[in-house]
């Protein structure tokens, strides 16, 4: 089998980028409504999904606490940019406290702080969670997101409680989204495909072994484990300047958002970077088509009552045929590189001889 | 505070803590068999409230009968969910399983939505005599809470007649030991799954009913958290222990109203100590309170 | 605490496990073991089925934490210290129901073990500590950001670890299936991978627990050649377990016999075929002969 040279690889994937920013720049200038939204929202979900698959899938722990994380990178990189005025209108029950009283500052650095509060926040979370294992690692990351959500609830003097924060500055843009996501995909790819990736591809296999070859198995879950909190974080920040407003329910940054991400990296393959990238682009495409079932219809003059909820329960079906029928979703641990496009096609082509 | 508000907290301490308990059995006797956390669990109860309801309200039913199908239905719930998906996965790695019953409990709650709609119900279909207040002193209780605590009581004591007293509740235990050794032995361990199924989803339900009595409120979303409260519970009293699930149930809610009592203050917290209890338990004793796995051998 | 021996103490001596005792519950699985291995040697550790073999292999290597006892490893008392340093020190093992990573390939396998190389910065101060003449003061890297933003640094050590790996692989005959997934492997070349992939690690020791387990007369014998090469090659130090009483006897210069997790005996080869004790425990059952 040939194999792609790193030259022709870089070349290759540089053209990609490009010609996707090409692609971006056309979807955002000659489409209105609603579509550049979507795109936006989907590099937004790539995020969230590449850095959950990098714990659920490359590293091999099962964590439900990715929505804990998101939470906190939107409430903090909103905080930092809402207009001082806006803060002292919309706290009304109790003032915001100082310094967040007197903070406004431009989008990059709130993103970033975002990211690193969550980053601070994984470590807390996965100090203690990661002693222990299995879906007792599940639940406990579980119970720490439904903690950071009910404190966010309650904390009317930080985050405005119940009420959530309005107004925040629609900054997030295709180019803000994709962007961040580019940078995502790079340095959990560069982490995925070194000497600490393998580590952590060995661990997820068997951690009896792992340790037995030197590899300190509690740290390297633990790294892998703030990496992921840093860029849901990062995630985070973007989807609250693209929601503008949001709230402490469950539905909204809770347990609800892990399972959507949690969708996103079934479907693309638990421990694929790519499959990631492509579950979240798919369920974002879906989640907007599929409001077409929650509308009414006009169809030959009969009217069909719309049906709330069926786009939720059709990605719940697609979810659970995906465990039962293709675990491995569409690309299973694989990526989506040169060299397996090439495989596929070689292989395709050898098949007819 | 006063002495009979210890006794009004006690008591319904007590009620919640019964509540728990009956769902964290189906918690407990599946982990025991599957190693599987059912997440599914507490949308069979929210479904088996939406059967009763639907019984009085649309076949205009007695209360009663009512009752009795929504917990049936709930079996027979509990028992297709566990067929269609999650006997194909028994030989799995175990994590599969798991984001299965994540997939089944987004699947319940979804179908719900659409099926019951996302607005809340009020569940007002049970006789008011239940509402009847009686007064001792200056603590006063419901009729309903009489009720419940008696329904609990009887329930957890023919759950414990059940796996202790009979054939197949022996077949039960010995399953949760070892598959394949049981299996040797003669019995079938298709059915006795079915079977821990079917009784974890009914005791579910009417777990489910009595919550929604007490607090009436119907909503798609309503088995979500008391479900994984019991799961804590569950894990409290030591994951796959029948009794550890009851004393992890009533610990449970003992502490949620008692804390509350005590710290007032607390009380928006009140869904977080769960959460806490079960993470310092975690670090501290992961076996829980009855010791029923020890860790894996190298 | 990790205790350092005066350091010429033990100057052949690789190996020391004194009065080593471990009890799980009420069970004692090893009670009292006592041996060395010298510099060089190829030991033997066999006994019946539950006798505590493999617990002592988990002690040595860090797994399980021994109730009493020491173990001395190159006049470092390594007792109670975390596997993966254990590994870093110079220990490595093999396992005896074949361990592998077996959804990466063989390749990634060799250089997982590898990944220690930029982990041993504790293992390297334990050694400075040990005798500070020898072992260089070690200075901390920071390789995670290294590997993530691959520094020139970084990548030397990636180009040193792929080209290392082959290396090994061509000198267990698997460098043709460099590239081809662990879990495609037969049963033998697994166990060669197994062995490739624990001397990435660069040890010094080498623990083997049960390397011809389901293999034929054939298949065993390329092993014992096999065995006896990467011992020259490595100067490696060796202690293995095993049933196959033919293989024990060839190979191992001393053997220790475990019953109950008790020596019963200990010897040459010869004095172990003699021995009342170990024909009554052991190899009075016809299987083993």
């Amino acid at each position: 089998m040939k194999r792609i040279s790193f030259k022709l690889n870089f070349v290759l994937t540089t053209l990609f980028v490009i010609g996707t920013g090409f692609f971006l720049l056309w979807v955002s200038n000659s489409f209105g409504g609603y579509w550049p939204r979507i795109i936006t929202l989907m590099g937004i979900y790539g995020i969230m999904a590449v850095s959950y698959t990098l714990v659920n899938g490359v590293t091999g722990i099962f964590s439900l606490g990715h929505a804990g994380f998101i939470a906190i990178g939107a409430y903090t990189a909103a905080l930092l940019t809402l207009p001082i005025q806006q803060k002292a209108m919309s706290f009304f029950i109790e003032p915001l406290i100082w310094p967040l009283n007197s903070i406004q500052m431009g989008f990059l650095p709130a993103t970033i702080i975002g990211g690193l509060v969550a980053a601070f926040a994984a470590f807390l979370v996965g100090y203690p969670s990661l002693r222990v294992t299995g879906d007792y690692f599940a639940i406990a990351t579980f119970g720490f997101a439904e903690i950071i959500r009910i404190v966010i609830q309650n904390s009317y003097n930080i985050t405005n409680g119940s009420l959530g924060l309005k107004s925040i500055p629609p900054y997030t843009t295709i180019w803000w989204a994709w962007g961040w996501l580019l940078v995502t995909v790079i340095v959990i790819g560069s982490l995925k495909f070194s000497s600490y990736g393998r580590a952590l591809r060995a661990m997820s296999e068997d951690t009896v072994a792992a340790r037995a070859m030197g590899i300190d198995v509690f740290k390297h879950q633990l790294i892998s484990f703030v990496v992921s909190g840093f860029f849901a974080g990062i995630g985070g920040a973007l989807y609250a300047h693209w929601l503008t407003t949001i709230d402490p329910r469950p539905t909204s940054l809770g347990i609800m958002l892990t399972f959507f991400v949690l969708i996103m990296i079934v479907i693309g393959g638990l421990g694929s970077i790519s499959g990631a990238v492509l579950g979240a682009i798919f369920f974002a495409f879906f989640a907007q088509w599929l409001r077409i079932v929650e509308s009414p219809m006009n169809f030959f003059g009969i009217n069909i009552p719309g049906i709330p909820g069926m786009s939720m329960l059709i990605f719940a079906i697609i979810f659970i045929l995906i465990m039962l029928f293709r675990r491995k979703g569409i690309m299973g641990k694989d990526e989506l590189s040169w060299q397996y496009i090439y495989n596929y096609f070689s292989k395709k082509a050898g098949d007819q001889d | 505070m006063s002495s009979s508000n210890l006794i009004q907290d006690i008591i319904n301490g007590l009620l919640l803590g019964g509540l728990y308990a009956l769902i964290a059995i189906g918690y407990t006797m599946v982990y025991g068999i599957l190693r599987l956390i059912n997440f599914a669990h507490g949308d069979i109860l929210m479904w088996g409230v939406y059967f009763a309801l639907y019984a009085v309200v649309a076949l205009s039913m007695p209360w009663w009968i009512a009752f009795v199908i929504g917990i049936a239905l709930a079996g027979l719930l509990g028992f297709t969910v566990e067929k269609v998906a999650y006997k194909p996965l028994r030989s799995a790695p175990r994590i599969s399983s798991l984001i299965t019953a994540i997939g089944m409990s987004f699947f319940l709650e979804s179908l719900a939505v659409v099926v019951w709609g996302g607005i809340p119900k009020s569940f007002n279909i049970y006789p008011k005599f239940f509402n009847r207040t009686l007064i001792f002193g200056h603590v006063r209780i419901q009729m309903l809470t009489f009720f419940i605590l008696g329904v609990t009581f009887i329930l957890l004591l023919a759950v414990l007649w059940l796996l202790y007293r009979t054939n197949t509740g022996t077949a039960m235990r010995a399953i949760a030991t070892d598959i394949p050794t049981t299996s040797l032995m003669g019995a079938n361990v298709n059915n006795i799954i079915s079977l821990t199924f079917i009784i974890g989803s009914m005791l579910a339900a009417t777990s489910g009913i009595m919550w929604a009595m007490r607090y009436p409120q119907v909503q798609p979303y309503m088995g979500f958290v008391p479900g994984m409260k019991a799961f804590i519970a569950a894990v409290i009293g030591g994951i796959g222990s029948v009794p550890g699930a009851l004393v992890g149930g009533f610990l449970l809610g003992m502490t949620e109203i008692i804390v509350v009592g005590l710290f007032p203050n607390l009380a928006g917290y009140r869904d977080a100590f769960a959460y806490v209890i079960l993470i310092v338990l975690l670090m501290f004793r992961p076996t829980g309170i009855f010791r029923v796995y020890s860790e894996q051998k190298v | 605490m990790i205790k350092i021996k005066g350091k010429d103490a033990a100057k052949k001596e690789v190996l020391k496990l004194e009065n080593l005792t471990i009890r799980f519950g009420g069970l004692t699985a090893v009670d009292s073991f006592n041996g060395y291995l010298n510099k060089g040697e190829l030991i033997g550790l066999i006994g019946p089925n539950g006798a505590g073999k493999t617990t002592i292999f988990n002690m040595i290597t860090g797994i399980y934490k021994p109730t009493f006892g020491t173990i001395t490893f190159n006049g470092i008392n390594i007792t109670g210290i975390k596997p993966q340093i254990t590994t870093h020190l110079g220990i490595a093992r093999t396992f005896q129901n074949i361990r592998l990573f077996s959804e990466m390939s063989v390749l990634e396998n060799v250089m997982t073990a590898e990944h220690s190389w930029l982990q041993n910065y504790k293992a390297k101060k334990i050694l400075h500590a040990h005798n500070p003449s020898e072992f260089p003061k070690p200075h901390w890297k920071p390789w995670f950001w290294s590997a993530v933003l691959k520094t020139p640094d970084y990548l030397k050590v990636e180009r040193k670890m792929k080209s290392y790996a082959h290396d090994l692989l061509k000198e267990v005959g698997l460098d043709k299936y460099a590239h081809l997934k662990a879990s495609a492997l037969p049963y033998g070349p697994q166990r060669k991978l197994e062995i490739a992939r624990a001397l990435a690690t660069k040890p010094s020791l080498l623990l083997l627990d049960e390397p011809a387990a389901g293999m034929n007369g054939q298949e065993t014998q390329e092993l014992l050649e096999f065995i006896e090469n990467i011992r020259e090659k490595f100067s490696l130090t060796i202690l293995l377990i095993e049933h196959d009483m033919k293989f024990v006897m060839k190979i191992c210069e001393r053997i220790y016999v475990l019953d109950y997790g008790k020596i019963i005996a200990h010897g040459v080869p010869k004095e172990i075929q003699s021995d009342k004790k170990v024909i009554e425990a052991y190899l009075g059952d016809e299987s083993y002969v």
